[in-house]
């Protein structure tokens, strides 16, 4: 059972003039074998809470909780949130030279299940991954997210999903800069993650494109820090028809 | 930083290059010892090496027997061995080294003997060349010349491996023949008292391939000038180097990649980590494209990777240009600290804040192990720089399984 539940949750992110607040209480609950999708213009904080709930050190929590499993998340360190089984999905993946795609994921399954993958079914489950992603083998030799098109990186992202399979994943505008086949291989790649059993997703976009091939459960408008309006899948068609126009001005 | 071809040339149109070289950066030479004076630290050649750990080295210390042991192999069709007499005195200057520091000119009038490494024309050796340095005794001042001599179109690689405690002062002298293609490996793996002052001089020849790699980890103070100069167009140099400063040690590497032919190439990539109090690397690359040297290709840099508090990189490459008549020149420095990014992304994967780390390093020394281009001391170049990160950013873990085995 996984359950991810954020409450009147209060980020606030250091600038030249002091401590700027970002987030400014977001409540959520994610359940187990849902999707939600975060829809909102730039600027309102989908990101902050995407890299507040795994932990990057930019943001400064200030007010309310996080907590996965009953867990209190906010306590722990980012890769013990990872070990906790919680994923991000970056919007621009961090290259890392000289260290190579094949040697992270090992390392990085290793350091989730605590041990060493069985090399015979890694081998074999890595290569199914990069395949179904439409990676070429030879992907394994490249270094981290170097050189990688855009493209890559996101598929690179969903390739790490499936192979560390965690109980929630945060998915930061996976769909940006993609075109449609890209889009299109993603969008079955975190499909694929949801038909697992017990699997949240967080599924934060600018657009309404993906929702076509991802379908949400749930659909929240997020404005100015804050949910402003939730609904059911038929929202994302209202606001692909009305655009962001009415809740900016509302926050005015 | 990076220079471009244009900005060099709008530089040139401002100030009209000297016809004769006449730079800092560069002490005239001299073979007799008279004509260079001891050094007082001010020197630009000479301002950032604490001579006072230098044991007189840069002075007049005297050269002692040596407490060095010097073994080798000795790969069929090559002749390796100590000469002395006249025919070590025929091979003082054998490189075109003109020695520019009181030094290197006490080396090549003083030391009575000099290991010669002969490789004749189209030979192509089949392994790796292994001179083995070991040094017993720290309290003994000595000095050492090494000659290599390798023929028209043959094909060698040289390790010369540096242990154990010696102060040693050490001038290698290396030509590398027309077409040849040759690896000269220098790894100072010293104890942590060693002093090591060192001067690698090559003539790349026509054609040939000329890839020298510079690799220290030990000792108190070490210091090399790994310069190249060419013999004949078409001539290319790859000078590579890789560092890692501990607490209270002193590395400094420098360069000098003289253009002295048309068409020649120089490529320079040296990278270090610094960890501990007082840990300094020094690293100096100089490149001089002189008039004659039209249609050139060079390009260096240097990355420092400071691990903790309290350490000193200092990174300054120095291009002189005569001619703007290149294909390219430029030059790139960086020092930083981890990337938090970088360690944001691993960390986010499971993988703790030590182990991501590892990674980082393991990964900014990678390409360059690989550029190295000699299989039989990779594994223990890896290996060495996982000891050295137990020093520090290790220190509290214990060893992971996913490392060594990159494929």
């Amino acid at each position: 059972m996984s359950k991810l539940v954020i409450t009147d949750l209060h980020v606030t992110v250091d600038t030249e003039d002091g401590p700027k607040e970002i987030l400014k209480g977001v409540t959520l609950t994610i359940k187990e074998g849902e999707t939600h999708a975060i829809m909102g213009p730039n600027g309102s904080g989908k990101s902050t809470l995407a890299y507040s709930i795994a932990g990057h050190p930019k943001y400064t929590i200030t007010g309310g909780s996080v907590t996965l499993d009953g867990q209190d998340v906010l306590s722990l360190s980012v890769d013990e949130r990872a070990r906790a089984g919680l994923f991000l999905a970056m919007q621009y993946p961090v290259e890392v030279p000289g260290v190579s795609v094949s040697n992270f994921l090992r390392t990085a399954k290793t350091a989730i299940d605590g041990e060493a993958p069985k090399l015979r079914t890694w081998v074999k489950d890595v290569n199914g991954a990069l395949e179904r992603l439409n990676l070429d083998p030879s992907f394994g030799t490249r270094s981290v997210n170097e050189g990688f098109s855009g493209g890559e990186k996101k598929r690179h992202e969903i390739a790490q999903l499936e192979l560390l399979d965690p109980k929630v994943a945060v998915l930061d505008e996976t769909d940006s800069g993609l075109d449609i086949d890209a889009l299109k291989i993603v969008a079955e790649g975190v499909n694929r993650f949801r038909e697992r059993e017990g699997k949240g997703v967080l599924l934060i976009t600018h657009y309404t494109r993906i929702l076509r091939y991802i379908e949400p459960d749930y659909v929240h408008v997020f404005v100015d820090g804050k949910v402003a309006e939730s609904g059911g899948k038929e929202l994302a068609d209202q606001l692909e028809a009305e655009g962001y126009d009415r809740y900016l001005s509302a926050a005015r | 930083m990076t220079v471009t071809t244009d900005s060099v040339r709008s530089a040139l149109e401002q100030e009209p290059a000297p016809a004769k070289v006449e730079s800092h950066l560069h002490p005239a030479g001299s073979f007799d010892v008279a004509d260079h004076e001891v050094p007082t630290g001010r020197e630009e050649i000479w301002r950032f090496t604490p001579l006072k750990r230098l044991k007189g080295l840069h002075a007049d210390a005297e050269f002692m027997r040596s407490a060095t042991s010097c073994t080798w192999n000795t790969p069929e069709g090559v002749r390796i061995e100590g000469v002395s007499g006249d025919e070590a005195r025929a091979l003082r200057g054998l490189s075109g080294l003109v020695p520019n520091t009181r030094w290197a000119a006490r080396v090549l009038a003083e030391v009575p003997a000099s290991l010669l490494i002969d490789v004749p024309a189209d030979t192509e050796v089949p392994e790796p060349i292994v001179v083995d340095l070991d040094g017993e005794d720290v309290s003994v001042t000595e000095a050492g010349h090494v000659a290599m001599r390798f023929g028209a179109h043959s094909k060698a690689i040289v390790v010369l491996n540096h242990t154990g405690s010696s102060t040693i002062a050490a001038v290698v002298e290396i030509a590398v023949g027309d077409g040849a293609d040759v690896t000269v490996v220098s790894i100072q793996d010293w104890a942590d008292d060693a002093v090591h002052l060192s001067h690698h001089q090559a003539r790349v020849g026509r054609d040939a391939t000329y890839k020298h790699a510079a690799i220290s980890f030990g000792g108190d103070l070490v210091r090399m000038d790994a310069n190249v100069t060419y013999d004949g167009p078409g001539g290319s140099a790859e000078l590579l180097g890789l560092y890692f400063a501990d607490a209270g040690q002193h590395i400094e590497h420098r360069i000098f990649a003289d253009h002295t032919a048309p068409r020649t190439k120089s490529h320079a990539v040296y990278k270090g980590a610094l960890q501990g109090e007082k840990a300094h690397t020094v690293w100096v690359g100089n490149v001089l494209i002189r008039k004659v040297a039209e249609g050139i290709e060079t390009y260096e840099e240097n990355r420092n990777l400071v691990l903790t508090d309290g350490c000193q990189a200092d990174s300054i490459p120095n291009l002189e240009i005569e001619t703007g008549e290149i294909e390219g020149a430029g030059h790139a420095s960086a020092t930083a600290r981890f990337d938090d990014n970088q360690l944001f992304y691993l960390q986010s994967r499971g993988v703790s804040e030590q182990e991501a780390q590892r990674l980082v390093v393991h990964g900014f020394f990678n390409d360059l192990i690989r550029q190295v281009g000699v299989p039989s001391i990779e594994d223990r170049l890896l290996t060495t720089v996982e000891a050295e990160l137990a020093k520090n950013v290790l220190k509290d873990v214990g060893s992971l399984a996913a490392f060594g085995s990159d494929d």
